[in-house]
């Protein structure tokens, strides 16, 4: 027999379907898995974490005197403190929403904020706002911990001393009479992308008053290519969005449309209302995925092409030409086989329905490619149905590199006096070549408010600490236009200011409060009648009506296209492109503090507390490396050097990375975590440069939650495409046996009431992780740490099993979300020597943490290994701002117990005390769990299963529903509804 | 050979050996007691308040409503303690230079609520609801005793975990029409025909669902 | 009862022996001056004795996360090393209980200080079920007791039934040892030369007089612990083994755990009587009482014991290909030749190989060679527990969850700890009682055995 146990499974394999985790499991290398032929490996002995001996002591008392109290369990003296005046809407106890809207890159989000007695705990998405409908991205889901971040600036400070609000505003109204005389023109107002009518009310105002002063915005995740290409098109900027709920065919252009760019979460919505198979599936969309680097996107195509990114406008292009779309024409357009085939297939498919199709060229793809991308949504006719143009959302359309060169160019020449660096943090973010920190201090007055102190606020004389979302009023406008009004929900903990007060203190003696600045503004633009009404409406609402833009037909330029093509470079062959990335965790390094965020697995990756160079399994054998090698990238005149992750399906000869790591000031979490790529960056061309990479022989140790293994030859992913579901409707139950309920050691439990049930539909499952946070901010969950985690400790209830199938240049990528299943012959139940894990009358596999006395036999017999173990003390019971943010109806669990996913059962017990007190059955749908509403495609669904009508239960009627497992005979009640794909015929037979 | 041991040593060693066996099972004995003891459970135990509140002057003597002061028992998972106004409402006129009610007026005038000592205090890892229990019919008495009789108050009962699941198990011996709940004074005429009725008419869930582990645990 | 007259085997006691002589020799080890090499013994024993408590100390601390366990390895060097104890302590219940049983008399010289052993494996063992707790400090929940939370512990839990066979084991070994050892202690009570030794010895000598009731009393009170002893030594092991067979995972999940887990017990607890005995002999000069003869039968035990063990491994291979389970057959692959393919192939050599060796006489008559087989099994035994825990967690049923383990410094000091605990309580035992029954070595002499052949 062979050294490789996929050999003996290869013959256990029914559908013959290879399934495998990571490279080195294919090749199956000995490197990957650690202690192979090391009885004690390396790792194996130090200390937990760096403990001296006088903490250990400290510890020591601790936790006997913890052991003494645990022995007998008596309660210490508790008080009641009651309020002096009782709010009317405060009822203690029971939790209120309040609508307001987050905002990232400008763009808003909706949001309702759930708040306990004033203290908001959890974030939702706010169902009547366009760019939510109920839903958020992982984001907005750890935007709550950020709120409570103890790290946060806490101190206005100039010159590092401590200083107060006052002075500043003294401070800064000298130097702006000195600047009257002027006309202002040595201001200078730097603002990352805004679409606050407000903020952009006030910054006129006083653009107004200093005629030459002048306002730049520089957003490091920068749309400037969809700007100018949108300029190109149609003569000035409009604001493109895509109404996919009407497309049946969809062609991403290296566009990770479902996650990335405003209105992301409403797109994979759209998206995946035409993919959910129900009955014979029709209606299901068809999407092809041309792509630099592995994304959702990618895992969810019918057909993904792989290219690298200098060759996306070539393939564009090709694809235009392949369409006859006037003026994409030239030789170097010529494609050479596979890709060929490729693009002329997806042509057949665009030009067989016209209208009922898209493009969707890349938030990070080069101006061309949208230029591109507009000239065949026209010649398809898709303008006005599935792709609209409306007027900009932002108020100030620019290209923000250029202005961003010209404030520099003004700092050089010293012509700046006042700097005002209203949000964002340029010296970390601003492309390298511009050198922006040095020039700035040539401005004599800066200023920087900002939610932590970082390295900009190293450079300015004075810092003013930002409040956060969460604690100030404002407003934002959404991808579509709609507005939507910001409101506190608290107090700032540490006494931050907003923008709108920052920027009234130019304009005003005494700046006025963010919430009267708000209110004018709007004042002025709801009608005068009626406003207070209006105005309650729109708050309460979280939207204000009739401020979505309306669609424009504007003219195409049809000359727009040969220029494009004209400018079109074709990638020298050897040279190596560096593909740069915001992070799907600490996006451009602003949540670099937030723990949750870190210890995130990456889609795909699964990498947590790091950022690497993703490469092709081909590309690592030539360099001679493995994932965890360090290797040397040379771009743009800088160097770094990173980790490299092998990346199946990566394209080849080119290296992608996620900019957002090495901050090297922002708190206790991010500090020095990863590696500062902005260095590495151009401004003329910010995602792609040209690169050199070297191996440097060093390796580090990279904490990823799900690193190796096979399939082998079994089932958890069932997969099929349409077709085959229509031949045979069985074919997903056939591929495992189901064992009859009564095979069993114990008798069945009987479910006369209720029977929760969750199930999960693969087929439009993104691997976003909005419900990996959601869970976390639900269920208090803890963060354990790098190290934690490379001991294969980390505590996500709620996890995403990636797996990969197919060859290793362009495998299929498939998600999987896995949670506790809450078996009904739950193994775990009868090994718990203390019945600290029970069955409960609905189904439920009850955890009681305070009866826990922590055997983890539980754990080891779990199939699903989905129970999670506190190891070491890991919630935080020191930080006292912490425990503000804790959800109060969920035990906060101490060292030495076991947890897992309790279906949110305080949710459950909530939703069925309300139903009990009103005599009713409890509804379908009352009951959400953290991760089904937070879920952007609807992929999870929960619910009564002995109820027939309920949503939960129609799904488990459907052809494709399947256990995990479900040989074993644990009859779970998480169950998956089978992956479909719908690809097409012509590319199949290919 | 020399004797090491008197005789008596015998009988002694024999006593031993027996009385070792009635040791064991003393010290056990004492144990459960100790842990079921008002040491423990603080079950009457009388603790210092800020103001010394009677319950019994309150209700027997004024006849106020709990909701009065305890607004949320019925809505929400807390029941509720009054706000310093609730009290002022009152006592602005009633006693209002009683040397007693100072806190209260202090915390009137300042804005500074007054920190109750918590009598009923279960521990956090216990998610109980008075909203539930009172809405199926169960009194304020069966859980916080005759209040009435209480000129300040004490925990009624040992609020431990076999007590709870006493009352989860036979919730009829407990439950009372929804009118009386309230009542500190209402008595069953015969609770063990009446019971079971209630249990029907409230719909209260059978004792497999009240003794679920996530009734209570989170 | 008639050995001596077989040819080519070794007497089970030295010639020339009169009770008086037994008496003395094995008295004296006890009642003389203290040697200097038993101070340096027990001092280094302490001073790993130490290392436990720090270990301890630590664990309780920080929490089980200093060890190498994680998810899906919940179990590692924790479990492995109560196993290896608890099979460790089960020689001295077999040797004294069934070889008495089955009137074995080469058994009289060993059979004390098994027991001893056996006692102190068990205390070893008996600290890691609470050691393991993530919370330890509320260990006694497993124990059913009336509480004022009106819950019983789950007794379809294994972990619950170990609770009361460990327990029970401990129990009835440490009665049995004690009883034992009662009239040697009125032996010493009447040697010794000190006020306080004798008081001592005469507390624990619980008047024993020697008296034909008394030896009535004593004769059934030991036969009838022995009874009871026998079923535990099935018993006990065989609890131990529900904690693996009654899981699901592949690998645990098989029916033939109880059998060859007693076995392996028996093979390892063999193997560590002889580990003691080898250099005790020589340390007393005690070659007359333990004899060449005793190590041959012990190592005919060992090499019996160790085969069972061996067609245990064949058949649960066996098992694996027959059920054609794919769960189970990759586990049988990836132990083979998966990362800890190296311990299973150790154990291999250590469990299966070695032992052949005892086929040879001459091997079996070699105290050298013994002393180091019954070290190399007893490193097996250990090596099979750590593959049976570990290879089967770490790869389970859903490749997404797998993951390696490895044990971290606390592990090993913790393991070690234990074994100083055990080697500081073997010295006290050998200081301090009598490390070979002197009356039962009375019983074997041959004038003691004339008398018995010329009786009814």
């Amino acid at each position: 027999m062979s050294d490789d146990p996929r050999d003996e499974s290869s013959s256990a394999r029914p559908h013959g379907r290879q399934f495998w985790r990571s490279l080195a499991e294919l090749e199956g290398s000995p490197g990957v898995e650690e202690g192979r032929g090391d009885e004690f490996p390396p790792q194996a002995s130090e200390w937990p974490d760096g403990l001296d001996r006088r903490r250990f002591l400290q510890l020591a008392g601790a936790s006997l005197a913890l052991a003494g109290l645990q022995g007998c369990t008596r309660q210490p003296v508790e008080s009641i403190v009651p309020y002096v005046r009782q709010p009317e809407e405060i009822v203690p106890g029971r939790p209120l929403f309040y609508a307001t809207v987050m905002t990232l890159g400008g763009y808003g989000h909706g949001l309702l904020v759930e708040s306990h007695e004033g203290r908001p705990t959890k974030i939702e998405g706010n169902p009547s706002h366009p760019a939510s409908l109920g839903s958020t991205d992982a984001y907005a889901q750890a935007a709550i911990l950020g709120l409570y971040d103890p790290d946060r600036s806490q101190l206005l400070t100039e010159l590092r001393g401590v200083s107060i609000w006052k002075d500043f505003v003294a401070a800064l109204q000298a130097r702006l009479k000195a600047q009257e005389a002027l006309d202002g023109e040595g201001i200078r107002i730097l603002t990352e992308t805004v679409t606050s009518p407000t903020l952009v009310d006030q910054i006129r105002a006083v653009l107004d008053r200093f005629p030459k002063a002048r306002w730049h915005q520089w957003e490091p995740v920068t749309r400037d290519a969809v700007r100018l290409a949108s300029r190109a098109a149609f003569g000035r900027i409009l604001e493109t969005r895509y109404d996919l709920r009407s497309a049946d065919v969809i062609v991403a252009l290296d566009a990770d449309f479902v996650t990335a760019g405003p209105g992301a979460v409403r797109r994979a919505r759209d998206f995946a209302d035409r993919r959910r198979v129900r009955g014979d599936g029709s209606g299901m969309c068809r999407l092809y995925a041309i792509e630099s680097a592995p994304t959702a996107a990618g895992t969810l195509a019918d057909h993904r092409l792989a290219v690298r990114a200098g060759a996306v406008p070539i393939v564009a292009a090709a694809l235009a030409r392949e369409l006859g779309v006037p003026g994409a024409t030239g030789a170097a357009l010529a494609l050479e086989g596979s890709q060929a085939r490729f693009v002329r297939a997806v042509a057949a498919d665009l030009l067989a329905r016209p209208g009922r199709c898209v493009v969707i060229p890349g938030e990070y793809a080069p101006a061309a490619v949208h230029v591109l991308a507009h000239a065949i949504n026209h010649r398809l006719d898709a303008s006005g149905a599935t792709v609209v143009q409306t007027e900009p959302v932002e108020p100030e359309p620019i290209d923000q590199a250029s202005s961003l060169r010209e404030l520099v160019e003004a700092l050089r020449a010293g012509r700046v006096d006042l700097l005002a660096i209203v949000g964002g943090n340029p010296v970390h973010t601003a492309p390298a070549d511009l050198r922006f920190a040095e020039a700035m201090l040539r401005a004599p007055f800066r200023f920087h408010l900002a939610t932590e102190e970082d390295e900009t606020s190293d450079y300015c004389q004075w810092h003013v600490p930002e409040a956060h979302f969460l604690e100030a009023w404002s407003d934002a406008r959404a991808f579509d236009g709609t507005a939507s009004i910001a409101q506190p929900l608290i107090e700032p903990l540490y006494g931050g200011r907003s923008a709108h007060e920052v920027l009234a203190a130019f304009l005003e003696e005494t700046p006025r409060p963010g919430l009267a600045i708000v209110q004018e503004s709007w004042r002025s633009r709801l009608p005068a009648a009626g406003f207070e009404a209006s105005w309650r409406r729109s708050l309460h609402d979280g939207v204000i009506e009739g401020t979505a833009l309306p669609a424009l037909t504007p003219a195409h330029r049809a000359d727009s296209v040969r220029e494009a093509v004209g400018s079109i470079r074709p990638p020298g062959e050897e040279a190596i492109e560096l593909v740069l990335r915001p992070d799907p965790s600490v996006f451009d390094g602003r949540f670099a503090n937030n723990g949750w965020l870190q210890e995130l697995p990456r889609p795909l990756s699964k990498l947590t507390w790091d950022n690497v160079a993703y490469v092709s399994p081909a590309m690592a054998r030539r360099l001679g490396v493995a994932s965890g090698d360090v290797v040397e990238v040379q771009a743009s005149g800088a160097a770094a050097r990173l980790p490299v992750w092998v990346l199946p399906g990566h394209p080849d000869g080119s290296v992608t990375a996620h900019l957002g790591y090495g901050r090297r000031r922002i708190g206790r979490v991010g500090t020095g975590v990863g590696v500062d790529l902005y260095p590495l960056r151009d401004a003329v061309s910010p995602w792609l440069v040209e690169a050199a990479v070297t191996r440097t022989g060093e390796r580090t140790d990279l904490a990823s939650t799900q690193e190796h293994f096979l399939m082998e030859g079994r089932h958890p992913v069932r997969r099929g495409t349409l077709a085959e579901l229509r031949a045979n409707p069985g074919f997903v139950a056939e591929m495992e046996e189901r064992p009859a309920r009564e095979e069993s050691f114990y008798p069945p439990h009987s479910y006369p009431g209720r029977a929760w049930g969750l199930a999960v539909d693969l087929s439009v499952c993104t691997g976003c992780n909005a419900c990996v946070i959601a869970c976390q901010a639900e269920n208090n969950i803890p963060v354990v740490g790098k190290d934690q985690v490379r001991r294969g400790r980390e505590m996500h209830w709620l996890r995403i099993d990636r797996y990969y199938e197919g060859p290793e240049e362009d495998p299929a990528v498939h998600n999987m979300p896995v949670m506790c299943m809450h078996c009904e012959q739950a193994p775990c139940e009868v090994v718990c020597p203390v019945g600290a894990t029970n069955h409960s009358s609905e189904g439920l596999n009850d955890m009681v943490y305070n009866r826990c006395v922590g055997t983890r036999y539980c754990s080891n017999n779990c199939p699903y290994k989905v129970r999670r173990f506190n190891f070491l003390q890991y919630s935080d019971e020191r930080t006292p701002v912490l425990k503000l943010g804790r959800n109060p109806d969920v035990t906060v669990r101490s060292r030495g117990v076991m947890e897992k996913c309790t279906y949110c059962v305080q949710r459950i017990n909530g939703a069925r005390i309300e139903a009990e007190k009103e005599g009713r059955p409890v509804r379908d749908g009352e009951v959400t769990t953290a991760c089904q509403q937070a879920c952007p495609t609807q992929a999870i669904v929960f619910g009564d299963i002995n109820d027939r009508q309920s949503r939960v239960a129609l799904w488990r009627s459907e052809p494709t529903h399947y256990g995990l497992l479900e040989e074993l005979n644990t009859r779970p009640r998480t169950t998956y509804l089978a992956k479909l794909s719908n690809p097409s015929d012509d590319l199949e037979r290919g | 050979m020399s004797q090491i041991f008197h005789r008596s040593t015998n009988t002694l060693s024999r006593v031993t050996i027996y009385a070792a066996v009635f040791l064991a099972a003393g010290l056990l004995f004492v144990a459960a007691a100790l842990d079921r003891s008002p040491y423990n459970t603080r079950q009457d135990v009388v603790l210092k308040q800020p103001v010394p509140f009677s319950h019994r002057h309150h209700v027997a003597g004024l006849g106020l409503d709990c909701r009065y002061c305890h607004s949320s028992v019925e809505t929400s998972a807390f029941a509720g303690m009054p706000s310093t106004t609730t009290c002022m409402n009152c006592h602005k006129q009633i006693w209002s230079d009683s040397p007693m009610l100072e806190p209260v007026r202090s915390s009137a005038r300042t804005g500074t609520p007054i920190r109750w000592t918590r009598v009923h205090d279960l521990p956090d890892f216990v998610y109980f609801n008075h909203s539930i229990h009172v809405a199926k019919g169960i009194g304020c008495v069966s859980c916080h005793g005759r209040v009435d009789e209480m000129p300040l108050m004490r925990q009624a009962q040992p609020l431990q975990m076999e007590w709870c699941l006493g009352c989860h198990r036979h919730p009829e011996e407990q439950v009372r029409p929804r009118d009386a709940v309230f009542s500190q004074t209402w008595q069953a005429g015969d609770q063990a025909s009446l019971g079971p009725i209630l249990v029907r008419e409230h719909r209260i869930r059978g004792a497999r669902d009240l003794t679920s582990c996530s009734t209570c645990h989170r | 009862m008639t050995e001596r007259t077989l040819p080519g085997r070794p007497p089970i006691i030295g010639p020339g022996y009169t009770s008086g002589t037994v008496t003395d020799k094995i008295s004296e080890v006890v009642l003389k001056r203290t040697p200097r090499w038993w101070y340096v013994g027990f001092g280094l024993s302490l001073i790993l004795v130490l290392l436990f408590f720090y270990a301890v100390a630590y664990l309780f601390t920080k929490g089980v996360g200093i060890w190498g366990v994680n998810v899906p390895v919940g179990w590692g060097w924790d479990i492995t090393n109560f196993v290896w104890w608890i099979g460790i302590g089960h020689a001295g219940t077999l040797i004294s209980a069934i070889l008495l049983l089955l009137r074995q008399p080469w058994r009289n010289s060993i059979n004390r200080f098994a027991e001893a052993m056996t006692l102190f494996a068990v205390a070893c063992a008996s600290t890691y079920p609470i050691l393991h707790l993530g919370r330890p400090w509320v260990f006694y929940w497993l124990m059913p007791y009336p509480n004022s939370l009106g819950i019983w512990p789950q007794f379809r839990s294994p972990l619950v039934w170990d609770v009361f066979a460990v327990s029970t084991y401990a129990t009835i070994s440490l009665l049995f040892w004690f009883v034992g050892l009662i009239p040697d202690l009125a032996t010493l009570r009447d040697r010794a030369a000190g006020k306080t030794a004798k008081v001592v010895y005469g507390i624990l000598a619980m008047g024993w007089r020697g008296s034909a009731r008394h030896w009535h009393n004593y004769e059934s009170a030991y036969v009838m612990l022995a009874g009871l002893a026998t079923f535990l030594v099935v018993s006990v092991h065989s609890v131990v083994s529900f904690d693996f067979a009654s899981g699901l995972l592949p690998g645990w999940h098989t029916t033939v755990f109880p059998p060859y887990f007693v076995a392996g017990a028996i093979y390892s607890g063999f193997a560590m009587v002889l580990t003691l005995a080898i250099p005790l002999r020589a340390a007393f000069g005690l070659q007359d009482f333990i004899t060449a003869r005793h190590l041959q039968n012990m190592a005919k035990v060992m090499l019996a014991t160790g085969l069972i063990v061996g067609y245990g491994y064949l058949i649960e291979i066996f098992l694996a290909w027959y059920s054609n389970d794919p769960y189970e057959k990759y586990m049988v692959v990836n132990r083979v030749m998966g990362p800890y393919a190296f311990q299973y192939w150790a154990l291999i050599a250590c469990n299966i190989v070695s032992p052949q060796f005892l086929w040879l006489r001459r091997v079996r008559s070699s105290t050298a060679a013994l002393f180091v087989l019954s070290i190399v099994v007893n490193i097996g035994m250990w090596l099979e527990r750590y593959v049976i825990i570990v290879t089967s967690l770490h790869r389970d049923f859903l490749p997404s969850s797998w993951g390696t383990y490895s044990g971290t410094i606390w592990d090993y000091a913790t393991f070690i700890g234990t074994i100083g605990l055990f080697l500081a309580l073997m010295f006290l035992f050998i200081r301090f009682l009598p490390a070979i029954s002197i009356f039962e070595m009375r019983t074997i002499l041959p004038e003691a055995r004339s008398v018995e052949e010329g009786g009814p």
